[in-house]
């Protein structure tokens, strides 16, 4: 298979892992080795003080993975974009999944605010990955303004139903000169095969509620 | 003087700098990323700021997450 190239990097797995949902970073950890994935998420959250928490990052072997922190959290796009930049003066990349999801139900993604912070954080030398609804147009428009892949959702974030998005994900695909990761809702091994078969150039997943 | 640290007040010595003030607290710098009233400092810039009382300083790390 050939490889993925994102921003002008170059990653042999097709497969991100989002490091939330485990019981351990030492399980954590685990699992990054044993998929291969060159891509991991991270969040970024206020330290707390009043406990001694282990440093996810001492987990991660930044040698071999490259970190793509989030801005989950961000209501809008000021938020999020106060994320992205405290992210990377923390020293942990110029890559951002940006996610901004105002309404805590099902975490859709907001368009409008996702687009506003997408311009803001390409101007400034941010590579984007937005974190979307399966909307072709809004994949195209993120496109053209410089976003370094699109990720679309299969279905609601932790619902583990699958790909419910898949003509609108066909449709981003076909008309995408961009990386497309199908993201959020794969729950079980078919499902990320059947988003690659879709045509994805890659998915994002992470470990199951239990 | 006082601070608030991460939402919370916290007595710290006069003109301290943001740097012993890390230390002091057991936060590493490399990772941590810090807002004063909002606005982020920038990591080369932590052993010469100076705290002012009243500051509201955040802390910001990585953690686990999608």
């Amino acid at each position: 298979m050939d490889e993925l190239k994102i921003a002008g990097k170059t990653f042999s797995s097709r497969l991100l892992i989002g490091t939330g949902k485990f019981p351990s970073n030492d399980s954590m950890r685990d699992a990054i080795e044993s998929s291969g994935a060159q891509i991991v998420t991270v969040a970024l959250r206020r330290v707390d003080l009043s406990k001694e928490e282990g440093d996810i990052l001492s987990y991660i072997d930044r040698n071999r993975i490259t970190l793509l922190p989030n801005t989950s959290g961000a209501r809008d796009a000021k938020e999020a974009v106060m994320l992205a930049r405290l992210a990377r003066e923390a020293g942990l990349s110029d890559l951002v999944k940006l996610e901004v999801a105002p309404e805590p139900r099902y975490l859709m993604p907001d368009p409008v605010e996702t687009f506003k912070a997408a311009e803001i954080l390409v101007k400034e030398g941010f590579i984007v990955l937005p974190y979307i609804n399966a909307d072709p147009i809004l994949a195209k428009k993120l496109e053209e303004i410089g976003c370094a892949t699109v990720m679309p959702l299969g279905s609601p974030i932790g619902s583990n139903r699958g790909i419910k998005t898949r003509d609108a994900i066909a449709m981003i695909i076909e008309q995408s000169n961009i990386p497309v990761v199908v993201d959020a809702g794969l729950g079980a091994p078919s499902h990320a095969a059947e988003a690659m078969e879709i045509g994805a150039d890659a998915v994002l997943v992470t470990r199951l509620s239990p | 003087m006082k601070i608030v640290l991460n939402g919370n007040e916290k007595e710290v010595s006069d003109e301290i700098l943001l740097s012993t003030l890390l230390s002091e607290i057991g936060i590493d710098e490399k990772g941590t990323a810090v807002a004063i009233n909002g606005e982020i400092v920038p990591k080369k810039t932590f052993h010469g700021k100076k705290i002012n009382a009243g500051d509201r300083i955040d802390l910001l790390r990585a953690i686990g997450g999608g």
